[in-house]
C-alpha cells in the first residue's frame, strides 16, 4: 500500500518483530472509560491471549483492532501502516490483514455455508469464482464440514456454525486472527471439538492470533503471552506458565482461583 | 327494492373492463412504491446532508395530505405547467407516490431488525459498503417485511376506486356510469364490492404463501 499518501511517515513506526502495536489507547463510553491509555506490542506469528474479568476491555481491543469501534485516543499500527488515525481508504487497506471470528457467529444467514466462504474473497480480492469456491472446499474440508457446502447456516449446530465462520475467516488469508469468546455461545459438548480445530491452526500456521477466552486449559495449551486485564489496563502479562502458576499480582492471583 | 340477475350480465363487460384496470393500478402502483420506497429509505441513511435533509421533508409531506389532495394536484396543476400525462399514468404515480411514504417506513424497520453482527461480520470481511447492502442487508430485510409490505397493497387495492375522480375507468367509475345509464344501483355496486372482497382474499392467500417459501 502507498504509505507515501499518508501525511505521518507510519513505516517509521515499525519495529522489527512487531506486528500489531497499540500506544496509549484510551476508549470511552460515556462516562465509563474501559480503556485506559492502554499500550501494547504483538510480535508476528505469536498466539496472546487477553484474560480478565468482564468489563475490563479485552473485547475492546479486538473491536478496536477490527475498527468496529474507534478509540477517543491513541494511535494503532498493524504491521508498519497505521489503522488508526487514518484516512478510511487505508483504513480499509489495512483491516485486510486482520480477521476476526465472533462469539454469535454472524454467518450471513441468506447465503449458503460455501458463499459465505467465498464472498469476501471474490468481493474483495478478486478472486475469481471458480477459485474461491476450490479454496472454500478445502477450507470447508479443514474444519471438518466438507459435506455442508449447500446447506443454509441456519440449518447447522452452533458448533459447525463456529467453524464455518473460521473457515470463512481462514479464506481472507489474514495475518492477524481474532477470536472473540469463540465459544461461549456454544453447548458444552460443542466446545472441544472448537477449540481443538483452534489448536490446530493454531500449530500448523502462522497466523497471528489474539484471543479473548474464559476457557482457561485453551490459553495455556496455544498462548505464547497471557495478557492479564483489570480496570482497563494490563496489570500483568507472561508466558502462560509464568501466569497460571505463579502470578505476580494478587488480582490476577483472585481472578484464576475464581475461574479455574 | 328487488334483484335483478339481467342487470347483472348486462354490467358484466363493463365489469371485466373495469376489473382489468384496478388490477392494473394495483399491479403498478404496487411496483412503484415498492421501488420508490427503498429509494426513500436509501437516500435517507446516506452520510450526505443535502440528500437526506429534502427527501425527509418531501416524504413527510407526501405522507401527511391526503392522496386525494395530492391525486388532483398531480391530475389538475401539473398540466398548468406543461406536463400532461394520462389519467391512468397519473393515477398509478399517484397512489404508488403515496404508498411509497409507508413501505419506506416498512423497509427501515426491517433494516433495522437485522442484527447488528451482520453490519459487523461484513465489516471484518472488509465487503465494500455498496455490497454489504445489496448482497447482506437487504435481502434479509426484505424478506422480513414481505407481509407488511402486503398488506399494503391491499390498502392501496381499497384505495384504487378514488381515480374515478380523475376519469379512470377502474371498477366503481364503470359501476357508476353504468348506474347512471340504466338506473340500477344495487347490481353494479354490489358486483364490484364482491369483487373486492375476493381479490383481497387472494391477494392475502397469495401473501401467505409467499411468507411461508420466506420465512424458513
Amino acid at each position: 500500500m502507498s504509505v507515501e499518501t499518508h501525511p505521518q511517515p507510519s513505516l517509521s513506526d515499525a519495529q522489527p518483530g512487531e506486528l500489531i502495536r497499540l500506544a496509549n489507547i484510551t476508549k470511552r463510553f460515556g462516562a465509563n472509560t474501559v480503556l485506559d491509555d492502554l499500550s501494547f506490542t504483538v510480535a508476528p506469528g505469536k498466539h496472546v491471549t487477553l484474560i480478565g474479568p468482564s468489563g475490563s476491555g479485552k473485547t475492546t481491543i479486538l473491536r478496536l483492532l477490527m475498527t468496529l469501534t474507534r478509540p477517543d485516543e491513541g494511535t494503532i499500527t498493524v504491521d508498519g501502516d497505521q489503522l488508526f488515525p487514518a484516512p478510511e481508504k487505508q483504513i480499509r487497506e489495512v483491516r485486510k490483514k486482520i480477521g476476526m471470528v465472533f462469539q454469535q457467529f454472524n454467518l450471513f444467514p441468506n447465503m449458503s455455508v460455501l458463499r459465505n466462504i467465498t464472498e469476501a474473497p471474490v468481493q474483495v480480492l478478486g478472486m475469481s469464482g471458480d477459485e474461491a469456491e476450490e479454496r472454500a472446499r478445502e477450507l470447508l474440508d479443514l474444519v471438518g464440514l466438507a459435506d455442508k457446502c449447500d446447506a443454509k447456516p441456519t440449518r447447522l449446530s452452533g458448533g459447525q456454525q463456529q467453524r464455518v465462520a473460521i473457515a470463512r475467516a481462514l479464506a481472507m488469508r489474514p495475518r492477524v486472527l481474532l477470536l472473540d469468546e469463540v465459544t461461549s455461545a456454544l453447548d458444552p459438548e460443542l466446545v472441544a471439538g472448537v477449540l481443538d480445530l483452534l489448536r490446530d491452526i493454531a500449530r500448523s500456521t502462522d497466523i497471528t492470533m489474539l484471543c479473548v477466552t474464559h476457557e482457561m486449559g485453551f490459553a495455556r495449551d496455544i498462548s505464547d503471552q497471557v495478557l492479564m486485564f483489570d480496570g482497563g489496563r494490563v496489570i500483568e502479562s507472561g508466558s502462560p506458565e509464568k501466569i497460571f502458576t505463579d502470578p505476580e499480582q494478587d488480582r490476577t492471583r483472585e481472578f484464576l482461583s475464581a475461574v479455574l | 327494492m328487488k334483484w335483478d340477475w339481467n342487470a347483472v350480465g348486462d354490467f358484466m363487460p363493463a365489469f371485466w373492463h373495469g376489473l382489468l384496470v384496478t388490477l392494473q393500478v394495483l399491479a403498478l402502483g404496487s411496483l412503484v412504491s415498492f421501488t420508490l420506497g427503498l429509494v426513500w429509505t436509501l437516500l435517507v441513511r446516506t452520510p450526505l446532508r443535502w440528500v437526506r435533509w429534502p427527501v425527509g421533508v418531501v416524504t413527510e409531506f407526501v405522507r401527511n395530505t391526503p392522496l386525494l389532495v395530492q391525486l388532483f394536484f398531480l391530475f389538475y396543476v401539473l398540466p398548468e405547467w406543461g406536463l400532461t400525462f394520462s389519467a391512468l399514468a397519473t393515477g398509478v404515480f399517484a397512489v404508488g407516490l403515496h404508498y411509497s411514504t409507508y413501505t419506506m417506513q416498512v423497509y427501515r424497520a426491517g433494516i433495522e431488525a437485522v442484527p447488528a453482527g451482520q453490519w459487523e461480520a461484513a465489516t471484518a470481511l472488509n465487503l465494500p459498503r455498496r455490497r454489504t447492502w445489496t448482497a447482506v442487508i437487504l435481502p434479509q430485510a426484505i424478506r422480513r417485511v414481505v407481509p407488511a409490505l402486503g398488506n399494503y397493497v391491499i390498502a392501496m387495492l381499497k384505495d384504487t376506486p378514488i381515480l374515478m375522480l380523475i376519469t379512470v375507468p377502474e371498477m366503481l367509475q364503470r359501476a357508476r356510469l353504468f348506474s347512471q345509464q340504466h338506473f340500477q344501483f344495487t347490481e353494479p355496486i354490489t358486483v364490484i364490492g364482491v369483487a373486492f372482497v375476493l381479490i383481497s382474499y387472494l391477494a392475502s392467500l397469495l401473501l401467505r404463501a409467499l411468507e411461508r417459501r420466506l420465512v424458513r
